[in-house]
């Protein structure tokens, strides 16, 4: 088929495809100097009914609170109170501890899969804790932090990830597609992008109805090149929808750098701006900022003023899951070269400069969390893991399909039954 | 296509020397003979490049061939589907990757409406030459979404050829024939059986392919015409027909009960091998159709739906489908959803009590 090629025009130069390429793979050096994370506290804090078109250097450049000095800056602190700040750290480290002892959970066979949002905490835990508790959320699977800071009890988060037989889900779902209706926490899916949307229409819902409660969702950066969240971003802005979209720009997509959905053009803030979207670049490891932004494009949702795009400028400071391993694709450097830190370790700094914690109190926090994790895993444990026996009774996995069981699942449902009985002389061979 | 191999077994064996490769290693070949030998072949997809595909199956291409020839693409099932409908129309033969068939919806308006009716809604003016590859199918504790295996969803579209593989052996040969081919295809690679024949027997460990026949696979270029079905093995007393991992679970639960089965790997769904179907069908009299997708509307439906139609004076006994429940792929239960051993005896019990 190559004959379709035209020859070569000598009026026309030829033509060339580009094709992103991360600056650094595995065994570089690698230097983020070229990364202008500008001053914090220099960015201006607009009111925030303003025009999108009117803060157009917000999408561009990046909010930042928390400084070099430790010390919060400029228009955009949320001037949170000490015991807030502890609160939020001792999420963020709960967050931190429990992954760790999830992904070694899954390493030692307890469950099929785990994914960390080590070095992101900040994105998901300072927006949680901005929101009113009733906002719903539509998150993606690296948010467990809203849940940690909606209080959602760590043994069921565990009972999820070990598919067990206290598991509210009924062991339907892969590890960490929580869903809690309760906490206004939406049922993760796995197919990206599919919940911006959604988060859109509940927000348009919540406007329906003269509610006064808003919507927010949060989506990789990688995802952003779904359609899905485009379809989001119209909506959102047609309709003025009370919501915030929230992109965490880790700057991983598994193995594809942030180049591969748009990053080399223009920031993912930017988005935003051309579809008459607010739209703020925040330093997504400096707690405050998040915070801050947060609470500004809730502030707007809540007065009419309509949807803000957020996006956190972070690092993936791990692998994409424990199904992947990061050193076959980027430099193993990259993490301890990230110019803007580790959020939990800025966040401890300020509350020590402050004079409101100390080394000693962040210690005995860190021992507090591990032991609170250990003690929940042995609790959890008692109700089985994955693949072992311990799961919800077979006939569940008929039920929920449709909201009545048709005759074709109540015969499936028997078959199962019956062949249970076959391989092991009874149902239940385990109790 | 001199060199095409009509059936499997000794005759490949006696091209070369011997050489044992997996299903993943398989497919790496023959994506890697088909950029040398076509250079309209494109390969994109998500981490397909660089990182050589998060099953590996791209792995070493793109520092082979270059990167554009193969490339990562954004995270738009409907953008690598859409841009590969392009390509063709320009004359590439794009070599799309899904990253798992759970993924292919996005991509669903390009695939249905776009790449199955451009050559009939242009009279041939234009063709859509891709070959779009995904894993499918379950048994990995992937979940609702790691698991699912769509194939019907595909049969059903008028202009998409569907195509799944079963052993190494024929991975190579069937990718290359449908790269070759001028119609879009839908490639699925049934992931559980990447590195090992899985029989359906979870408590027991896989059997990697070095130890199965069809492990044997040439270096060179080959190709396994679409459309022809595998003869597994040769049988009177019922047919057997299946495809991609249920081949090796059929035929594992035939030979554990004694049972002798005229087995058939169908490998390409469309255009179906009707007549060795029949011809099957027509010697034993008895029917058992496995695949492991749901039931209601799957491909099963469809086969039951022929045979009965064209094979029914021969038929003694009602056709029998063994398959997944109608329910979303579950996670803890993922063994008692699979149509295991037990499931599968069940159904040949009946079959040869009738
Ligand atoms: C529709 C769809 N396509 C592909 C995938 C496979 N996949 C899972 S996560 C992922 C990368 C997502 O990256 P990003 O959006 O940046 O989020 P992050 O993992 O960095 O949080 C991909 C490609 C998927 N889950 N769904
Ligand atoms: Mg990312």
């Amino acid at each position: 088929m190559a004959d379709t090629a035209k020859p070569a025009d000598t009026n026309r130069p030829a033509l060339a495809l580009h094709v992103p390429e991360p600056k650094y793979r595995p065994g570089d050096t690698a230097d983020f100097s070229h990364i202008d994370i500008g001053t914090a506290g220099a960015q201006a804090r607009p009111d925030e009914s303003v025009h999108p078109s009117q803060i157009p250097d917000l999408a561009y450049g990046l909010v930042r609170v928390l400084g070099d000095d430790n010390q919060a800056h400029g228009a955009w602190n949320p001037r949170l109170s000490p015991d807030t700040l502890r609160q939020m750290l001792g999420h963020m480290a709960l967050v931190r501890a429990f992954d760790e002892r999830m992904f070694r959970g899954q390493r030692q066979g307890k469950t099929s899969f785990y994914m960390k949002c080590t070095g992101e905490e900040a994105t998901s835990i300072a927006p949680a804790m901005a929101l009113a508790s009733d906002d719903m959320v539509f998150p993606s699977y690296r948010q467990q932090g809203i849940l940690i800071a909606r209080g959602y009890p760590l043994l069921e988060m565990i009972n999820q990830i070990y598919s067990n037989r206290a598991d509210k889900l009924k062991g339907r779902q892969l590890p960490i597609m929580y869903s809690s209706r309760e906490h206004s926490f939406f049922s993760i899916s796995g197919n990206l992008a599919t919940q911006c949307p959604q988060a859109v229409g509940w927000a348009m819902a919540s406007a329906i109805k003269g509610d006064s409660r808003i919507a927010a969702t949060w989506v990789g950066e990688g995802s952003t090149a779904e359609g899905d969240f485009h379809a989001a971003c119209t909506f959102a802005a047609v309709y003025n929808a009370p919501v915030i979209l929230n992109v965490v720009n880790n700057q991983w997509a598994i193995s594809s750098f942030s180049g591969f959905a748009g990053g080399e053009r223009t920031t993912f803030a930017a988005r935003g701006l051309g579809y008459g979207i607010a739209a703020l670049r925040v330093d997504g490891n400096d707690a405050l900022a998040c915070y801050a932004a947060a609470e500004w494009a809730a502030n707007r949702a809540r007065g009419n003023h309509g949807p803000t795009l957020i996006e956190y400028f972070t690092y993936r400071a791990e692998g994409h899951s424990t199904s992947d391993d990061p050193s076959g694709y980027r430099s193993a450097q990259e993490r301890e070269e990230w110019p803007l830190g580790d959020p939990i370790n800025r966040l401890k700094n300020h509350l020590i400069a402050i004079g409101e914690w100390d080394e000693e109190r962040q210690a005995a926090m860190d021992l507090e969390c591990a032991g609170r994790i250990k003690a929940t895993t042995k609790e959890a444990e008692k109700n089985g893991i994955l693949g072992h026996g311990l799961h919800h009774p077979f006939h569940t996995m008929f039920e929920d399909v449709y909201e009545d069981l048709p005759w074709h699942l109540e015969e499936q449902a028997e078959q199962a039954i019956r062949e249970r009985i076959t391989k092991f002389g009874t149902e239940r061979p385990f109790g | 296509m001199s060199d095409e191999p009509a059936t499997l077994g000794e005759n490949v064996i006696a091209q070369g020397p011997e050489r044992r490769i997996n299903m993943i290693e398989a497919i790496n070949e023959a994506l890697d003979i088909m950029l040398t030998r076509d250079p309209d072949v494109v390969i994109m997809g998500e981490d397909v490049g660089y990182f050589g595909g998060v099953f590996r199956a791209t792995a070493g291409l793109q520092a082979k061939h270059g990167k554009n020839r193969v490339f990562d693409t954004p995270i738009s099932e409907c953008g690598i589907i859409g841009a590969a409908v392009g390509m063709g129309a320009y004359g590439l033969r794009p070599v799309p990757e899904i990253q798992f068939a759970d993924y292919i919806y996005p991509g669903l308006d390009q695939l249905i409406s776009e790449a199955a009716r451009l050559r009939y809604r242009s009279a041939g003016d234009y063709i859509a030459p891709l070959t779009v590859r995904s894993p499918f199918g379950g048994g990995i504790f992937g979940g609702q979404t790691h698991s699912q295996s769509p194939e019907a969803l595909f049969t059903h579209v008028a202009g998409l050829k569907t195509v799944i593989p079963a052993t190494p052996y024929d991975a190579k040969g069937l990718l290359i024939a449908a790269i070759e081919d001028n119609d879009p295809v839908i490639f699925f690679e049934p992931k559980r059986i990447y590195n090992g024949p899985f029989t359906g027997f979870y408590d027991k460990p896989v059997e990697p392919w070095k130890r199965h026949p069809d492990s044997v696979v040439p270096e060179g270029y080959y190709r396994i015409p679409l459309g022809k079905a595998r003869h597994v093995r040769e049988g009177d007393a019922l047919t057997v027909l299946a495809y991609g991992t249920m081949v090796h679970v059929a035929q594992a639960v035939c030979e554990a009960k004694g049972v002798d089965a005229d087995i058939l790997d169908l490998r390409t769904l469309v255009p179906l091998d009707i007549k060795s179907i029949e011809a099957s069908v027509e010697k034993t009299g008895r029917v058992l159709i496995v695949h492991e997708a749901t039931r209601t509307s799957g491909f099963g439906a469809e086969l039951s739906a022929l045979v009965t139609e064209r094979c029914f004076y021969h038929l003694e006994a009602p056709v029998e489908r063994v398959t997944g429940f109608d329910t979303p792929y579950p996670h803890s239960l993922e063994w008692a959803y699979f149509p295991g051993p037990v499931r599968i005896g069940e159904a040949i019990d009946k079959l040869l009590s009738e």
